[in-house]
């Protein structure tokens, strides 16, 4: 028998380093979801069309030959045409339908983002420092989100603008208040799962230091569910501020949102269908399509499903 | 299980005095009074009229004196509706509210269940992922765009049903927003059965039931079905509080003369005594049943223990 020489075994060691290379090339969190995001059908062509939507309310207003709060005065309520390149027509004051939509998009989608990325920073931190506090603290802070949940927030939304006003930072102050609460569950739960897993004590027993043990360890495995969870946020957030809009009490005159204009075109929907089903159409595309997207995110990060 | 039904009871009492403290304070951090107007009153009939109204004393003694009319179940006066106090607009209001709530509850129920048993012991059939697919689109599509399209169909198309309006809880006018409301609640309700009753039927004591020979609708009706309804109980209680967004935005769409149109009305006209006693009603109805469906949970859940 050869025994094993130092200089063999490390030549051993490269050479089944190197099977196992070719065999699985590494698998890193990231681009393992990527492979399993971009297989999902539906989500792929959801975030496709997700991507027009947005592109054409960004460019979109800029583009047309029509301002949003312009009327054509030759042209009231008349259906979509091509030929006065009023492409979805126009409402009962004569503006045009597709500049409106397009415009109503950017502030619902711009409410969406903003109320999203403050209710998932209130939520984060709340859920981590509940996490990591352990005890009393964070008992007392779950119990803050269990009354936050037993109250029906769009009346204290509703009564919320009724004092406050119906400025658009107003309404996605009001909006946030009440979107944190699911994002700080998930997170404190993770959190505490986390702190005790076996694989964070053996690296904590092997002396690697805290930080360390954050970015390695804590952080991938709590970034992956914050992302599916901000996906699905966002058409929560989205439809919060229509419902809002919808019944008036948010987005005001001459500003629109979709919200304001599926109510304005409810009015008069037995004369002009049109005005009701662009705009009903276009939000309702793009909350289905967040949700095929947060479907497929917790489909591609799901740690459980390995 | 009477030591947890207590500590559920007083548990309520935190939430919901700290939602009417929110709601009172706000509203009093409004600037203008409700006897500021245009025209001036003198100081002395002033003095006199905020001495009726207790305005001259301090807040907190304000609050308390609310909180004990509260408790006697006087919501205050409306700032608008000079003859009405808001108890009387509730009274009228709130029959109108339930009626249709409370039918399209016990019809979402029955009809959500029965639909869930349906696709779950058909799983991956066609039909199944027909009932997935308007389920999806009952929860993915907001109410506001739904309620419209139901009245662009059966209203304004085929004439079969009034676009709206009440007429002393005559049945014609019920249809089309109790349709809504009930499409909302069977899609959310339909999921979580179909989901639960096909986890359950993967378990051993099926698979021992099935093995004695029983007939597959003893199985699923006497042995799967109670187990895969606590699910549905649980889901109750937030649905409860969606309900409410629904109820607004279905008596906006229909124009009924109920709960939510009064305070969608009343938000409108900045009437802030009718919204905040509206809202603070609202709120301990939901808190109510939210504890009604805990306590139910407790109840039929043998794990639960106390």
């Amino acid at each position: 028998m050869n025994p094993l020489t130092p200089s063999k075994n490390d030549a051993l060691v490269q050479s089944l380093g190197e099977v196992a290379v070719a065999a699985k090339p590494p698998r890193n969190l990231w681009a393992d979801a990527r492979v399993r995001f971009f297989r999902n059908k539906a989500a792929v062509i959801s975030l496709v069309i997700l991507s027009i939507i947005v592109l054409a309310c960004v460019v979109g207003p800029w583009v047309l030959p029509y301002a949003f709060d312009a009327a054509d005065w030759d042209a009231m309520s008349v259906a979509p045409s091509v030929t006065n390149a009023h492409y979805w027509g126009t409402d009962e004051a004569g503006r045009d339908l597709l500049v409106r939509c397009l415009v109503g998009g950017r502030i619902s989608l711009m409410v969406g983002i903003l109320a999203t990325i403050a209710s998932v920073t209130i939520g984060i931190a709340w859920g981590a420092i509940a996490g990591f506090m352990g005890g009393k603290v964070d008992a007392f802070m779950m119990r803050i989100v269990d009354m936050m949940y037993a109250i029906p927030y769009l009346l204290i939304a509703i009564l919320l603008v009724t004092i406050l006003g119906r400025e658009f930072y107003l309404v996605v102050i009001t909006i946030t208040a009440f979107s944190w609460m699911d994002m700080a569950r998930i997170v404190r739960g993770q959190t505490l799962s986390l702190r005790s897993r076996e694989y964070v004590e053996a690296a904590r027993s092997i002396g690697v230091s805290t930080t360390r043990i954050i970015t390695s360890h804590i952080v991938p495995n709590l970034l992956g569910i914050v992302v599916i969870y901000t996906t699905v946020t966002v058409p929560g957030v989205i439809l919060t501020e229509s419902v809002l809009s919808f019944l008036g009490l948010g987005i005001q005159e001459p500003m629109t949102s979709w919200g304001v204009l599926i109510s304005d075109g409810t009015k008069v929907m037995d004369v002009s269908p049109w005005i009701l089903l662009f705009p009903g159409a276009l939000l309702s595309i793009t909350l289905y399509c967040f949700n095929f997207i947060g479907d497929g995110m917790r489909d591609a990060l799901d740690p459980k499903d390995r | 299980m009477w030591s947890y039904t207590l500590r559920r009871c007083l548990a309520t009492i935190p939430t919901l005095v700290a939602v009417i403290s929110v709601c009172y304070f706000l509203l009093h951090a409004t600037p203008g009074g409700p006897f500021d107007s245009d025209r001036q009153v003198s100081a002395a009939v002033l003095a006199n009229l905020q001495a009726k109204y207790h305005l001259d004393l301090p807040l907190w003694q304000q609050y308390l004196l609310y909180l004990k009319s509260l408790l006697q179940g006087d919501l205050g006066a409306s700032f608008r509706y000079a003859d009405w106090t808001v108890n009387e607009l509730v009274g009228k209001a709130l029959p109108i509210s339930l009626a249709i709530g409370g039918t399209s509850m016990a019809l979402s129920l029955v009809i959500g269940v029965g639909v869930g048993i349906w696709a779950a012991i058909r799983q991956n059939s066609v039909a199944d992922h027909v009932v997935m697919l308007v389920s999806n689109v009952g929860s993915a599509f907001p109410s506001f765009v739904i309620g419209p399209l139901l009245i662009l169909v059966f209203a304004v198309g085929l004439g079969w049903l009034p676009a709206g309006g009440w007429n002393d809880f005559e049945v014609r006018f019920m249809v089309l927003p109790v349709a809504l409301l009930t499409f909302i609640n069977v899609s959310t309700i339909g999921r979580v059965m179909r989901g639960s009753l096909i986890e359950v039927m993967h378990s051993n004591f099926i698979r021992t039931a099935r093995a004695k020979g029983l007939p597959e609708r003893v199985v699923v009706l006497r042995h799967a079905l109670k187990p895969a309804l606590l699910p549905v109980v649980s889901t109750l209680g937030p649905l409860a509080i969606s309900s409410i967004t629904s109820a607004l935005v279905t008596e906006t769409v229909f124009s009924l003369p109920g709960i939510g149109k009064l305070i969608v009305n009343g938000a409108g006209n900045r009437d802030y005594t009718l919204v905040l006693g509206l809202v603070v009603l609202v709120t301990v109805l939901a808190v109510l049943m939210n504890l009604l469906v805990d306590l139910a949970y407790a109840l039929l859940d043998p794990k639960i223990r106390y």
